[in-house]
């Protein structure tokens, strides 16, 4: 399981990359390993006010669809748009290729509410119990 | 929760593994996308164990047996398969199946795991006079192997005379000394095959068959999006007691020229026009609809959505439903689900066409 330092996590298994007021988001090696083959993502459209913890986009795999959360509030200011011909990149590179949206962070104490990389760990090994 | 005679063989592979009409089956290996086109392309083999077998011998007008299915098996050459249904007395399908004449009066029938039971209830029911049924299902193993290079896999382990099976047709082969019967049928549209053999020799052939480069194991995932993209109906979503074989397009799988169980209600249907059909739909997207989801013509909600998938071969959403009405090829509707929709285009089956079948 792919977990990188310097990044934040959430219990739904979202992940935030913070770089300075902007936050790029996406879901883990974990989901995408659960999920299985990705087929299909709808994202938040630019501008769009995100609140943490709710609903913003919908990843669907052969199986199942399920919905992803916000793990900050802010303004989405990028998405990813090879997700809509190439969802299999959330597969292939959950970290980097395979991100979902950028958005503008609005507070910044939200932070406090995201896991940390070996906090992470703990959560994903927990529920392998 | 039962499992199949390669249960530890599946997690020995890392397979996903779920329950599947009471049984636990692989769902996956290496992913539903790789082990489609796999089988799109070269050869996979899939545990198909958890399905249900009969054998019957019986004179089939004397015993009744005639009266139980819609296929006409009387005229089958032995060596032959049919596919057909089992109707209650409104025509309802209790189980959809594939009857093998194996001679004269000896029969084997080929069921779906979850009806079983219920299967040989009905049957036993209704067979009258001389005749031997057997439940043979926990000491049968099968597994099916499909795919454009199917014939050639299996010609180094049954020997030459595979290839003069054609479709729907089966004959005796043996492997280590064990008698078998391989079909020349399947659930993929491909070219492909379907192997009964004892379930204590199951795991032996299935190892015999993944030492061959060209075969890998595919799951019951791919199993269904294979037969999906075919337009293959899967019972207990697209078929079931509360719809006839005329609502779900299957009629000609239906010997109307005979008598059977359920016919009068099938006839009454047939002049009155079935209430809902079966449609296949194409979406305008990769998103796919999914079992459960209702179907709108504009503002009004006309069915439900039995069976939808993501297609890999089309990269696109398909799917089946029950709609009231009479829709016709390219007919515009509506799948939605809380919060989404997903414009759809009716379309003929198959939604995809196999190029080795």
């Amino acid at each position: 399981m792919d977990i990188p330092k310097n990044i934040f996590y959430t219990k739904d298994h979202e992940w935030a990359r913070i770089d300075g007021k902007t936050a790029y988001i996406g879901i883990t090696d974990y989901a995408q390993s659960s999920l299985g083959d990705i087929t299909f993502v709808e994202l938040p459209k630019i501008g769009e006010e995100l609140k943490q913890s709710k609903y913003c986009a919908t990843v669907e795999s052969v199986k199942a669809a399920s919905e992803v959360y916000a793990p900050l509030s802010g303004k989405v200011t990028s998405i990813n748009t090879q997700l809509a011909a190439h969802p299999e990149l959330i597969n292939q590179s959950a970290y980097e290729k395979g991100y979902f949206f950028s958005l503008q962070i609005s507070n910044e104490a939200e932070k406090a509410n995201l896991m940390d990389a070996s906090a992470y760990q703990r959560y994903v090994e927990g529920l392998a119990k | 929760m039962l499992k199949t005679p390669l249960y530890n063989t599946h997690i020995s592979l890392n397979a996903k593994i779920a329950p599947f009409g009471g049984w636990l089956m692989p769902i996956q290996y290496e992913g539903i996308l790789a082990e489609h086109a796999h089988t799109r392309k070269a050869v996979s083999v899939f545990d198909i164990c958890h399905m249900g077998e009969f054998m019957l011998e019986a004179d089939p007008a004397l015993s009744g047996f005639d009266r139980i299915v819609t296929q006409n098996i009387i005229s089958m050459p032995e060596g032959s398969c049919r596919y057909g249904f089992m109707l209650d007395e409104q025509a309802g399908v209790l189980d959809d199946l594939v009857v093998y004449r194996i001679n004269k009066t000896n029969w084997m029938l080929v069921v779906n795991a979850a009806t079983t039971l219920g299967d040989y209830a009905h049957l036993k029911k209704n067979l009258t006079g001389e005749y031997n049924l057997k439940d043979i299902s926990d000491k049968t193993g099968k597994l099916d192997v499909q795919g454009s290079e199917s014939l050639d896999v299996l010609k180094d382990i049954f020997g030459d005379g595979l290839a003069k099976l054609n479709y729907y047709t089966f004959s005796e082969f043996t492997f280590h000394d064990q008698r078998c019967i391989v079909s020349r049928t399947g659930y993929t549209g491909e070219l492909g095959y379907e192997i009964y053999i004892s379930a204590d020799y199951v795991v032996k052939l299935w190892k015999v068959l993944l030492k061959d480069v060209r075969v890998k194991p595919a799951g019951l995932g791919s199993r269904d999006t294979l037969r999906l993209e075919m337009g293959y109906p899967l019972y207990g979503q697209d078929l079931d007691i509360n719809h006839t074989p005329l609502a779900a397009g299957l009629a000609k799988f239906v010997d109307l020229s005979k008598d059977f169980i359920g016919k009068d209600a099938l006839l009454k249907e047939q002049a009155g026009g079935p209430k809902e059909r079966l449609i296949c739909f194409q979406a305008d997207s990769r998103r796919a609809p999914r079992h459960g989801f209702a179907i709108f013509d504009r503002n009004q909600r006309v069915g439900l959505v039995t069976s939808g998938s993501f297609s890999p071969s089309l990269s696109v959403g398909i799917g089946m439903g029950y709609v009231a009405g009479n829709y016709s090829i390219g007919a515009q509707l509506i799948v939605k689900d809380a919060g989404t929709e997903i414009p759809v285009v009716v379309t003929k089956k198959p939604f995809y066409r196999c190029r080795t079948n």
